[in-house]
C-alpha cells in the first residue's frame, strides 16, 4: 500500500493503494465516482475511457501509481452542468440504449474533437472505433459527434 | 373512444401503492438537470397524492409514473409511463418517472424479454392513465357540483365550459385520491392521441451523459464488501478442493470459502438454467484486491461429465439431420413425391455457433441477507422469478425479500437467468454482511447460457415454370430444437414437412436476443434468395408471390400459420418502394433483401453493400416495419438501428468455441464484436401505420438482417455463405 495525491476533477484527492490499482478500480472503488465503467479490463472496450490530462486513456490499463502530477478527467468532470457538446449532442440525437458504455464513448470523442475539431467520417470512425457499444449505437454516435463538432464550431 | 371495464387487475389501481415518497426520484425535463436551481427545487410538489399503485399526483400539478418494467436498453422506462400519461391526459414535461421495485401486488408482468413489455403492458398501462383522469374529473365534478360528463382534460388541466370553471390536476390530487375506483372507463381514440406517437428523449439521458449512479456494479452502500467468483474453468468439470491459505491473507481479502447455490432439493425456477451447482466465493474491501487474489487462487476441480468440442457438436449436429424426426412438427402434402416431379432441387445446409450475450456490464448484484429478511438491488430482467428461487434457496417467505431493479447495461436474455441475484445472496448470508458480486468479464463469457449452436439444411423443389413446390426443412440445436414450423413459408407450398432435433450437451444456453429467429430467419431467407435465383424470378416478387398464395388459397387450415401474410406483404412492399428496389443491383451497390415475423412484429429489410471499398461496407439499410402503433418513434428507430447493427456484427464476426469443455474465448481480445468502422453508414426506418395495437420491438430487426445481409454478399462476392460468422481469413465486410 502507497499514499497518492491525485487531481481528478479539479480537486485533489489523497489515497492509500497498492501502485499496481488500476485507475479504474481507484475512481470507482475508492473515490465512488462509478461513472467510469467496467467493460474488459484488458483495453479492449473503451468502457473505462477517461482523460489524462487532454488525452483519452484507458483507466483499466492506468496504474495509480504512473498518474503523478498529470489531472485526470473523468465524465462526472467533463462539464459542471452537463452541458459540454458532446453531453448536450447525445441528449440531442437520443444515442444511447442501455447506456453503459457511453461514458467512454463520451470521453473518448470529446477528447478527439479537442484534437480535430473538423473530423471526416473515417476519421471519427478511426477514432472511435476502440470503443464497443454492444447495443449498436454506432451510426448515432457518429451523428453525435457531427453534431457536437458543428455546435463548437458554430 | 372505446369504453372498457377496469376489471384488468382492479387491485393495481386501488392500493395504495407503498411506493409513494419512496425510491429515488429520476427527473425528467428541468429536473432532469444535474444540479437543479433552487427555483426548480422550490417548484417540487409540497406532497404527493396516491391516484393508484402507478401513479401519484403533486399538489402542484406534477406527476410521478412508475415504469414498472425492468429497464434494458428496449427505453421501456420512457415508453411505458407514455402510455400512462396519454391516458391520464398530462403534459409530458410535467412527469418524472421512477422505476418500480418488484411489487407483484400492483404490477404485471414485471420481465423484459420476448419484447413482450409495450404488447403485455398496453391494457393495463392505458387504464392505469384513464382510471385516475376519470377520478380526477369525479372530483371536480364533486367540488363543482357539475356532471361530470361535460367536464374535459387537457395538458393536466380540468375544465368546465359552460360554468367557465378550470383547475390544474395538482389543485384536485387530493380529493381525487378519495374517489372511487371506476367500474369502466373510457381511453382515447387513437386520433387524439397527443404524446403516444411523438418523439420523447430517453428519461434517463440526462443522467447517462454526465455518469450518475445509475446501473446494478455502481451501487455503493454503507458496510458493503465486494464479491468475486471462481467457476469451473470448462464444462464438465466440477469444484473439488481448494487451499485458501495463501489468499487469505491478502491485502484487503476477507474470506475465500466454496459456495453451495443450487444445494440438493433446492426447487428451481426456469430463470435458473445455466446455474453452477458449487463454486468459490471471494470476498474483500474492494474489487482490484479481489481480482489479484482470484489470480493467486487454485481451485481443484473434477471432471464429472463429458468434455465437449465444437467439433464434436458439429458432427453431432450434421448426424441428427441425416436422420429421420420420429413425428414430423407440420407436414402438408406429399414432399417426397414433389420432388421426384421437381425439374429443379435445390439444397442446402447452414450453421451457426454458440454466442455469448457479452452485455457492457458484467453480471453483478447486491445483496444484504440477514435472518430477517434479504435485500437485493440490481440488473435483473425476471425480478419476480429471482425473488422465488431466494425464497426456496434462503428458506425465507417472499415477503421478507425485497428486490430492486437497476438500469441494466444491456441484457439480450442474459439476465433473464439470475443465477448471480442467487450467488450474491448466498455469499451475503455467508458473511452476515452486505456485499456486491461482480463478475469479471472472463467469468461473464465463459460462464455460459450461450445462444445454442446450429444447424438447418433446407431443400426446395422447383417445377417447370419457377414456381415453389416442395420445402422441406430440418432443424437442430443445442438443447433446442430450432425450427418454427407454422411460419413461412408453411401455408405457402403444397407439400412442406418441417422436422426438429435436439442435440443434449452440458454447455448451458439460454434466450438470446431473438431466440432461434436470430440463426433460423437468416439462414431461411438466403436459401429463398438463392430458390428465387434457381425459378428466374425477382426475390422480391418470388417471396410476394408466395404471400399471395397464403392469402388466397392458404395451403392447410390458416389459423395454424403464426403470421399474417397481408402484413407481410405490406412490409415487403414498402421497403421494395422506399429502397427503390429495381432488382439486385443499384448505383453500383450489392443488394440483398430479406423479411421475417417474429415477436408479433413483421420487417422487411433491404440491405447495400458499396463494392468500390474493399472489403465492401454495409453503405445502407431500408427498413419496413409493422408492429402497430408507434409509442415512440426516436426509440423506436433506434431499437431498429440497433437490432440491424447487432445481427450484422454476430453474424459476421463472432462466435464461442470449445476444446474439451473449455471456452476458447474470454475477453474482447479473443471475440470479436462489430465495430464502429464496421456499423453501416446509414439505417432508414419505415413504419406502416395501421392503428393495430402495439406489439416490440426488441428483437424483431436483428433476425432478418442477417439474410439480407448474405444476399447483399453474394451479389458483392459472388459467393454464398452459409456458415456464420461469415468472416474467414479476409475481411469480408468493413
Amino acid at each position: 500500500m502507497a499514499n497518492f495525491s491525485l487531481k481528478v476533477n479539479g480537486k485533489t484527492e489523497q489515497i492509500d493503494v497498492d501502485p499496481a490499482t488500476p485507475m479504474l478500480w481507484v475512481l470507482r472503488d475508492h473515490l465512488k465516482l462509478v461513472g467510469t465503467k467496467f467493460g474488459c479490463g484488458i483495453a479492449q472496450c473503451g468502457a473505462c475511457t477517461v482523460h489524462l490530462g487532454d488525452n483519452a486513456v484507458r483507466s483499466c490499463q492506468l496504474p495509480v501509481s504512473a498518474v503523478g502530477e498529470q489531472t485526470i478527467t473523468t465524465i462526472e468532470g467533463l462539464s459542471e452542468n452537463g452541458d459540454h457538446p458532446v453531453q448536450k449532442a447525445w441528449i440531442e440525437e437520443d444515442v444511447y440504449q442501455c447506456g453503459y458504455c457511453q461514458a467512454g464513448q463520451i470521453m473518448n470523442a470529446s477528447a478527439f474533437l479537442k484534437r480535430n475539431p473538423n473530423p471526416s467520417d473515417v476519421e471519427i470512425e478511426d477514432a472511435m472505433n476502440g470503443n464497443i457499444c454492444r447495443c449498436g449505437t454506432y451510426t448515432r454516435i457518429k451523428k453525435a459527434i457531427k453534431n457536437a463538432a458543428n455546435t463548437s464550431n458554430a | 373512444m372505446t369504453l372498457i371495464k377496469t376489471t384488468y387487475n382492479r387491485r393495481s389501481f386501488i392500493k395504495s401503492s407503498a411506493l409513494a415518497g419512496g425510491g429515488m426520484v429520476i427527473g425528467f425535463s428541468w429536473l432532469a438537470s444535474c444540479n437543479p436551481t433552487p427555483e426548480q427545487v422550490n417548484n417540487m410538489p409540497k406532497e404527493w397524492f396516491d391516484i393508484n399503485g402507478f401513479l401519484k399526483i403533486g399538489d402542484n400539478g406534477m406527476v410521478t409514473i412508475m415504469s414498472p418494467n425492468p429497464e434494458i436498453g428496449q427505453n421501456v422506462k420512457t415508453s411505458m409511463p407514455m402510455i400512462v400519461a396519454e391516458e391520464l391526459d398530462t403534459d409530458w414535461d410535467n412527469v418524472i418517472v421512477e422505476q418500480a421495485p418488484l411489487n407483484t401486488d400492483i404490477f404485471q408482468r414485471q420481465l423484459a424479454g420476448g419484447s413482450q413489455s409495450i404488447r403485455a403492458g398496453w391494457q393495463g398501462l392505458r387504464m392505469a392513465g384513464a382510471t385516475a383522469r376519470h377520478m380526477l374529473i369525479a372530483a371536480a365534478a364533486e367540488a363543482w357540483q357539475v356532471p361530470a360528463s361535460e367536464i374535459t382534460t387537457a395538458a393536466g388541466i380540468i375544465s368546465h365550459k359552460a360554468s367557465n370553471k378550470s383547475a390544474g390536476y395538482g389543485e384536485m390530487a387530493s380529493s381525487a385520491a378519495t374517489m372511487a375506483v371506476p367500474e369502466e372507463v373510457t381511453l382515447k381514440d387513437i386520433k387524439d392521441f397527443v404524446i403516444i406517437g411523438t418523439d420523447r428523449r430517453n428519461v434517463d439521458g440526462p443522467n447517462i451523459v454526465t455518469g450518475k449512479s445509475l446501473f446494478g456494479i455502481d451501487i455503493q452502500e454503507e458496510g458493503m464488501l465486494i464479491a468475486m467468483i471462481v467457476h469451473p474453468p470448462a464444462f464438465g468439470f466440477s469444484y473439488k478442493s481448494m487451499d485458501t491459505e495463501s489468499v487469505k491473507s491478502m491485502a484487503g481479502i476477507k474470506d475465500v470459502f466454496p459456495i453451495d447455490v443450487y444445494p440438493e432439493g433446492m426447487e428451481k425456477q426456469w430463470s435458473d438454467g445455466g446455474s453452477i451447482a458449487k463454486m468459490v466465493a471471494i470476498v474483500g474491501e474492494s474489487t482490484w484486491q479481489c481480482m489479484m487474489a482470484k489470480k493467486a487462487l487454485n481451485v481443484e476441480w473434477e471432471k464429472t461429465s463429458t468434455l465437449e468440442s465444437t467439433s464434436g457438436h458439429d458432427e453431432a449436429l450434421t448426424k441428427l439431420l441425416n436422420t429421420s424426426a420420429k413425428e414430423a412438427a407440420r407436414k402438408d402434402g406429399d414432399v417426397a413425391k414433389a420432388f421426384k416431379s421437381a425439374s429443379q432441387i435445390i439444397e442446402r445446409t447452414f450453421s451457426a455457433p454458440f454466442l455469448a450475450h457479452n452485455t457492457m456490464e458484467p453480471m453483478n448484484f447486491y445483496a444484504d441477507v440477514t435472518a430477517e429478511r434479504a435485500i437485493l438491488n440490481g440488473p435483473i430482467q425476471t425480478p419476480e422469478f429471482l425473488e422465488k428461487s431466494l425464497a426456496s434457496r434462503l428458506d425465507m417467505p417472499v415477503e421478507k425479500i425485497d428486490i430492486k431493479m437497476t438500469r441494466m447495461g444491456g441484457g439480450f436474455g442474459r439476465r433473464l437467468y439470475g443465477t448471480f441475484g442467487v450467488e450474491a445472496a448466498v455469499i451475503s448470508q455467508k458473511m452476515q454482511a452486505p456485499i456486491k458480486l461482480v463478475y469479471s468479464r472472463e467469468d461473464d463469457m465463459t460462464q455460459g447460457t450461450y445462444r445454442p449452436t446450429y444447424k438447418v439444411k433446407y431443400k426446395a423443389g422447383l417445377d417447370k415454370d419457377g414456381n415453389l413446390i416442395a420445402w422441406h426443412v430440418k432443424g437442430a440445436g443445442s438443447n433446442d430444437d430450432l425450427i418454427f414450423e407454422n411460419r413461412f413459408p408453411a401455408g405457402a407450398v403444397d407439400n412442406y414437412l418441417a422436422e426438429k432435433f435436439i442435440l443434449d450437451t452440458n454447455v448451458t444456453t439460454g434466450a438470446w436476443r431473438a431466440p432461434r429467429s436470430n440463426f433460423v430467419a437468416g439462414a431461411e431467407q438466403a436459401f429463398i434468395d438463392e430458390v428465387a435465383e434457381a425459378a428466374g424470378k425477382d426475390p422480391i416478387e418470388f417471396r410476394l408471390e408466395l404471400f399471395d398464395r397464403v392469402i388466397k388459397s392458404p395451403v392447410g387450415d390458416p389459423e395454424n400459420n403464426d403470421y399474417d401474410p397481408k402484413r407481410y406483404a405490406g412490409v415487403l412492399k414498402l421497403v421494395k418502394e422506399k429502397s427503390g428496389w429495381d432488382g439486385n443491383q443499384k448505383n453500383g451497390a450489392a443488394r440483398g433483401v430479406s423479411a421475417y415475423y417474429c415477436h408479433n412484429s413483421y420487417v422487411a429489410q433491404v440491405l447495400d453493400l458499396a463494392k468500390d471499398t474493399n472489403p465492401p461496407k454495409v453503405d445502407k439499410v431500408w427498413c419496413a416495419v409493422d408492429c402497430g402503433i408507434i409509442i415512440n418513434p426516436m426509440a423506436a428507430k433506434n431499437q431498429i438501428e440497433g437490432g440491424i447493427i447487432d445481427g450484422i456484427g454476430h453474424a459476421t464476426y463472432s462466435q464461442m468455441t470449445f476444446e474439451d469443455g473449455k471456452p476458447q474465448q474470454s475477453n474482447f481480445d479473443t471475440y470479436r464484436l462489430i465495430r464502429h468502422k464496421e456499423a453501416p453508414k446509414e439505417i432508414e426506418s419505415y413504419f406502416v401505420d395501421n392503428g393495430i395495437d402495439p406489439t416490440g420491438l426488441g428483437e424483431p430487426s436483428l433476425p432478418p438482417v442477417i439474410g439480407a445481409l448474405s444476399n447483399a454478399l453474394y451479389r458483392a462476392t459472388g459467393q454464398r455463405h452459409y456458415n456464420q460468422p461469415f468472416i474467414t481469413e479476409k475481411p469480408l465486410i468493413g
